[in-house]
């Protein structure tokens, strides 16, 4: 049996604070940060508040939740992935395409996306893990090669668009829930996938072999781990999920090809801004996904405060590397 | 690998084949293919028009400039992803500061070289002070510059660049034009730094191991600090050269031609490292002319433009890969 | 040098009432000792005595709490170890300071580069590093503008050396400097001291391996949880007395006692003329129940052995064959499917994932052998097993709770987890490839009591070591490498005269070398 320290049960008040500040300082940065946006949206927006705002916010969430949560996987492998945003691109014009006069074919383009998604995600994999490209390079090379395969196969001019069928998943709402009232189809997604992954990252032998790698490639290999499969598992769920996420956007907002601009830099930064270390080896897909959550509440108040368009990148920009600085002082590998 | 023991080792004489980068047989291999094709699915003028050897030559100028700065930095072991939208930023405030008129270009010139430099020093205090990841810390430098510069400068009355300057961009020194003269200059002034300078010993060792660099009593951060410096300024200098070629800035003549990530490749394909310690200029020239060759290849050949896109992203996890198949370690 | 006269010199570096605590443990209290000119000093201790924290204090890398060091008679404080370097004392860790993509001299004067208005002076840099060099004497071997990474380990150490000379060093620190090195430069290195020594400097240096110490230092300062508890003559002690200063028992506590003759079962593991790029034609049988000692000069092919055997660097030729079937070992998962497990030499950078939690360094190995979508479990691989904690009685890890991160651990520790994942994946046969380096005496002799322990269960191992003494505490059997072959067999309690015959090539293995069918009892 193993060795417990007793702590002794304190009955004076400073006892007690001291047990619960201990128990406070382990609660990740996250979620208080979270719940500070979220206050501050809703004194500037009272509606954000109510069941219809929490609504539409979780319906606008949905995707980059998504894909922070598939960043993890490969975050936590030690690896980035930067094609998600260009493969979100490639889904909402990619269906367009298949869709154009035939609406019934919402299936198939979502099969044939899905498809793309899984090779996207192989081909990511292999380049990694046995052609021995660092991920940077070999993911920003795969994303020009699907900006470029994307333009080229739809002629770099808008063809087609979404049926309403395929929009609904995007931007759909289930009616006649029972307290709620109507609840987001995306959200319903997202609830699905966030299952998926949390099982599979927290509760089986995958989530804890990419942890491994993550953190000591090496000693995983000679513990038995076939460390280059997992990897490719890891983008592979990396491009599935940026799949989803194209999806779910382009059903929110139309066929575009700009849709997918700048989402592999708010995803990693998601991933970051929810606990995962850049260098691999830590990360919780609970955290994250609440990552995802902040940041989409930062660009509600930034909104909201009235700032357009391109000042919101700006501060973006300074918000990532605030996430990143803000992460690197509460835990770092020590040498 | 054998173990060298003490007994009987005599040193190695300089082997001078080992002194040129591998790339450059690279260079070499990818220009007789890119001739070869040419000459047998398009009209062969590569080699027959002297013209378009040129162009190939005027078309690395941008991508050299920039790619030298990068060099700079990824020997220390960090990146520069910011360098797109620093050249935008060049040209727009170029074009509009000096609205055509020529007197105003010293001005102008001391302006933007000052900008650039402060947004290295930015780049430069995040990375070391703030400790954060260079890699985030460039692209989110990059974005607020975006932000301010698509913000600020809608697309209306850009103003433009006068004759006189645009002569960086067309004219030359007899057949010499004046923008090989410029990516000379600064190709030499890099091997320079890199090669005889305290600086550039210092550079190296801070990206080979920062520990070691302290303990040697080395100001890491001011060394870090001056190659996000340089690496700004050479994207400054591109700007310049740009905007004269082109007679006016956009905010998107960076990100078009994706100077980030092309910066970054050639100097890998070049022999630098991610991981810093090694790696020079010349190696990364090598890597901007294959660049160079690819795309004057491509335009002989009537390559489509998204297809050029594809072949471009084939060809960096290619040639990365060519590189990374062969060593032992994993990569992530 | 008379005792008298030796008594008469004063004290080039003094430590006196030095203390220094880190958060949760005082590393050194109230420290005094004294270091002479010309002479070599040895520092003992188990790990966590200290020794490493004091010769950084000295080296100016750790500000002391309390107590003033004395250079030359005077009082001085460092507030970086530059200022340690430049008043004269240099320190030489375990793993080298250097660049490997930078020459010789670049690594020397780094920080010092003769210039003028910073532009290095080429030609001068390299002249002063050839002069350098040639005080030392190795002026023929190195030279200045050779890449580091194309020397050797014991030219890289030189080049340390060299650097530790520009600096005009008058005291010299080294850091477990024979770790890797062979014999022959473990002599060379002893005769560059020597000089060294006849020059003034005072060397001094941290060392695990007792006997040489023994051979090369004057005196000899022990360190126990941070105290000091002695500074003897080397001449005026032996090496129990030594080991009683450093863990308070004597030494025939140190191994345990070797396999019996009917403890040895049936042949485990046999490879029959198994070749790669490194090794050449090697033949071996290792049975149940026994400990098979693998000694050999370094680069003679051990650890390459070993990694052939776990399918890490396999063999291309030959057959393996465990439990008389044929089997192919390509990776490393298929070693640990046929239940091999492998203790790395390097613990941090091969066996450990320092950011997990002990558990799941435990669960490590078992995990791998599972399906990838297999729920797992904190205390096993089963809801209600309690393996973790099973284990770690087994191995009798130190620690209040198995969530702790395993780079929390100290070193005997992490090796303790490192053994229990293996123990964990149902290892029968077990390869251990320096299972004792860099822990200390007391950590050292419990692992030493765990391998005893796995052949009483019958599991076979197979231990490299080039820690004489351990190969011949523990082992039943001993194979000698040379050159990427078995250059002979050698039986249990083996002097080292015989083991370093065979070691350096001097006598042929007789006949059938490494089968223990050689009239010793096998049915």
């Amino acid at each position: 049996m193993s060795i417990q320290v007793e702590k002794p049960t304190s009955l004076n008040m400073l006892g007690l604070l001291a047990n619960i500040w201990a128990w406070v300082r382990k609660i990740p940065p996250v979620y208080p940060i979270f719940l500070l946006i979220a206050i501050g949206v809703s004194q500037l927006n009272p509606n954000f508040a109510t069941v219809n705002g929490i609504m539409a916010f979780i319906r606008r969430a949905a995707p980059l939740v998504i894909l922070a949560m598939g960043q993890l996987f490969v975050l936590a492998s030690g690896g980035f992935d930067l094609s998600q945003g260009s493969v979100v691109t490639l889904t909402i014009i990619g269906s367009a395409l298949i869709m154009h006069n035939h609406e019934e074919y919402t299936y198939l383009a979502i099969a044939i996306m899905l498809g793309f998604g899984i090779v996207i995600g192989l081909v990511n994999g292999f380049v990694v893990a046995y052609l021995k490209v660092p991920s940077l390079i070999a993911t920003l090379g795969m994303l020009l090669l699907v900006k470029g395969g994307g333009l080229y196969w739809t002629g770099g001019a808008p063809k087609g668009y979404l049926s309403e069928a395929y929009r609904f998943i995007g931007r759909g709402y289930i009616d006649n829930v029972p307290l709620i009232g109507r609840f987001p189809v995306s959200g319903i997604v997202l609830l699905v996938v966030a299952t998926i992954l949390i099982i599979l990252f927290h509760k089986t032998n995958l989530g804890k072999q990419i942890l491994a790698i993550g953190d000591n490639a090496q000693a995983a290999k000679l513990s038995g781990i076939k460390v280059r499969q997992i990897r490719m598992i890891a983008f592979m769920i990396s491009a599935i999920t940026a799949i989803i996420a194209g999806i779910l956007v382009g059903g929110y907002g139309g066929s575009s090809y700009t849709a997918g601009e700048g989402y592999e830099m708010q995803s990693v930064s998601a991933a970051v801004i929810g606990g995962a270390l850049l260098l691999g080896g830590k990360g919780s897909v609970y955290d994250v996904a609440f990552g995802g959550l902040t940041l989409e509440a930062m660009v509600s108040l930034l909104n909201l405060l009235g700032l357009p368009k391109p000042y919101r990148d700006a501060v973006q920009g300074l918000i990532i590397i605030g996430a990143v600085a803000y992460a690197g002082l509460r835990t770092r590998k020590r040498d | 690998m054998t173990t060298k023991t003490m007994i009987g080792n005599e040193i190695k004489r300089e082997n001078i084949f080992k002194k040129i980068p591998q790339v450059y047989y690279f260079l070499v291999i990818v220009t007789i293919v890119g001739i070869t094709l040419d000459q047998v699915f398009a009209n062969g003028n590569i080699l027959s028009n002297p013209v378009i050897l040129r162009n190939i030559l005027v078309r690395s100028v941008a991508l050299g400039i920039v790619a030298v700065g990068q060099t700079f930095v990824m020997i220390g072991a960090s990146i520069d992803l910011s360098v797109a939208y620093t050249i935008s930023l060049t040209a727009v405030m170029t074009s509009l500061i000096i609205q055509g008129d020529p007197a105003r270009t010293p001005m102008v010139i001391v302006i933007v070289l000052l900008t650039g430099a402060f947004v290295g020093l930015i780049n430069g205090l995040v990375v070391t002070k703030l400790n954060v990841n260079a890699f985030i810390a460039t692209l989110g430098t990059g974005l607020v510059i975006k932000g301010i510069l698509n913000g600020t400068f809608s697309s209306g009355s850009m103003g433009s660049v006068p004759k006189s300057f645009q002569a960086l961009g067309y004219e030359g020194f007899g057949p010499v034009p004046y923008s090989i003269i410029l990516l000379v200059a600064v190709l030499l002034i890099g091997w320079f730094i890199l090669s005889w300078t305290k600086y550039g010993a210092h550079l190296y060792a801070v990206g080979g191991n920062i520990l070691i660099g302290r303990l040697s009593g080395l100001r890491t951060s001011r060394v870090l600090i001056g190659a996000h410096i340089i690496s700004s300024l050479t994207a400054v200098f591109s700007g310049l050269f740009i905007v004269s070629r082109l007679g006016a800035g956009t905010p998107w003549v960076g990100p078009d031609g994706i100077y980030d990530l092309e910066s970054v490749a050639t100097t890998v394909i070049g022999g630098t490292a991610l991981s810093g310690g090694r790696g020079g200029v010349f190696g990364t020239l090598a890597g901007v002319l294959i660049f160079g060759v690819i795309d004057t290849v491509f335009n002989q050949l009537g390559v489509d433009t998204y297809l050029k896109m594809v072949l471009r992203g084939a060809i960096i996890i290619l040639a990365v890969a060519s590189y990374s198949v062969r060593s032992k370690r994993e990569a992530a | 040098m008379t005792d008298e006269k030796r008594n008469e010199k004063s004290p080039l570096m003094e430590v006196r009432n030095i203390s220094k605590a880190f958060p949760g443990v005082q590393a050194l209290d109230d420290v005094n000792v004294k270091f002479l000119p010309g002479e070599v000093h040895a520092v003992v201790g188990e790990n966590g005595a200290g020794k490493s924290t004091l010769m950084k204090v000295m080296a100016g890398a750790y500000k002391p709490d309390k107590g003033e060091i004395l250079f030359q008679g005077e009082n001085v404080f460092f507030t970086h170890p530059v200022e340690a370097q430049e008043m004269g004392i240099s320190i030489i860790y375990q793993e080298f300071n250097l660049l490997p993509e930078r020459t010789v001299a670049q690594n020397i004067y780094l920080g010092r580069e003769p210039s003028k208005f910073g532009v290095i002076n080429l030609r001068q840099l390299n002249k002063q590093t050839e002069e350098v060099l040639k005080e030392l004497g190795v002026d023929k071997i190195i030279s200045p503008t050779s890449l580091v990474s194309s020397l050797s380990v014991a030219e890289q150490q030189l080049v340390e050396i060299a650097k530790a000379i520009s600096l005009d060093a008058k005291v010299l620190i080294m850091d477990e400097p024979t770790a890797s090195l062979t014999n022959t430069e473990v002599n060379l290195l002893n005769d560059l001291i020597s000089r060294l020594k006849v020059k003034g400097l005072a060397i001094i240096f941290i060392s695990h391996r007792l006997f040489e110490v023994f051979e090369v230092a004057d005196e000899i300062t022990v360190l126990k949880d941070g105290r000091h508890v002695g500074t003897v003559k080397t001449n005026d002690v032996t090496t129990e007395d030594l080991v009683y200063m450093m863990v308070g028992r004597t030494l025939d506590h140190y191994f345990p006692p070797l396999g019996m003759q009917e403890e040895f079962g049936e042949v485990v593991l046999k490879v029959e003329n198994g070749s790669n790029d490194l090794l050449k034609e090697i033949n071996l049988e290792l049975r149940k129940g026994e400990v098979l000692g693998i000694a050999g000069l370094q680069g003679s092919g051990r650890t390459e052995l070993a990694q052939a055997l776990f399918g890490v660097v396999p063999f291309n030729t030959g057959k393996i064959e465990l439990s008389r079937k044929t089997v192919e070992i390509n990776n490393p998962n298929k070693a640990i499917k046929r239940r091999m497990g492998f203790v790395t030499e390097d613990r941090k950078s091969e066996g450990l994932l320092l950011m997990q939690p002990i558990r799941d360094n435990m669960l490590l190995a078992i995990r791998s052998l599972q399906n990838i979508l297999k729920f797992v479990h904190k205390e096993g691989i089963q809801r209600s097993s309690s393996l973790v904690s099973e284990l770690g009685d087994q191995v009798d890890v130190r620690v209040d709770s198995f969530d702790r991160e395993v780079q929390d651990l100290s070193g005997g520790n992490q090796q303790k987890v490192v053994l229990s994942k293996w123990l964990a994946s149902g290892a029968e046969v077990f390869i251990f490839d320096e299972p004792t380096r860099g822990i200390d005496v007391e950590a050292k002799a419990r692992i030493h009591d765990i391998i005893r322990g796995l052949t009483k269960q019958g599991i076979a191992v197979l231990m490299v070591s080039s820690e004489l003494p351990e190969i011949i505490g523990m082992s039943d059997r001993i194979l000698v490498m040379h050159e990427g072959r078995i250059g002979g067999e050698l039986p249990a309690e083996s002097s080292e005269a015989d083991i370093m015959l065979l070691a350096t090539g001097q006598k042929n293995g007789n006949g059938n070398p490494n089968t223990a069918a050689n009239g010793r009892g096998e049915k």
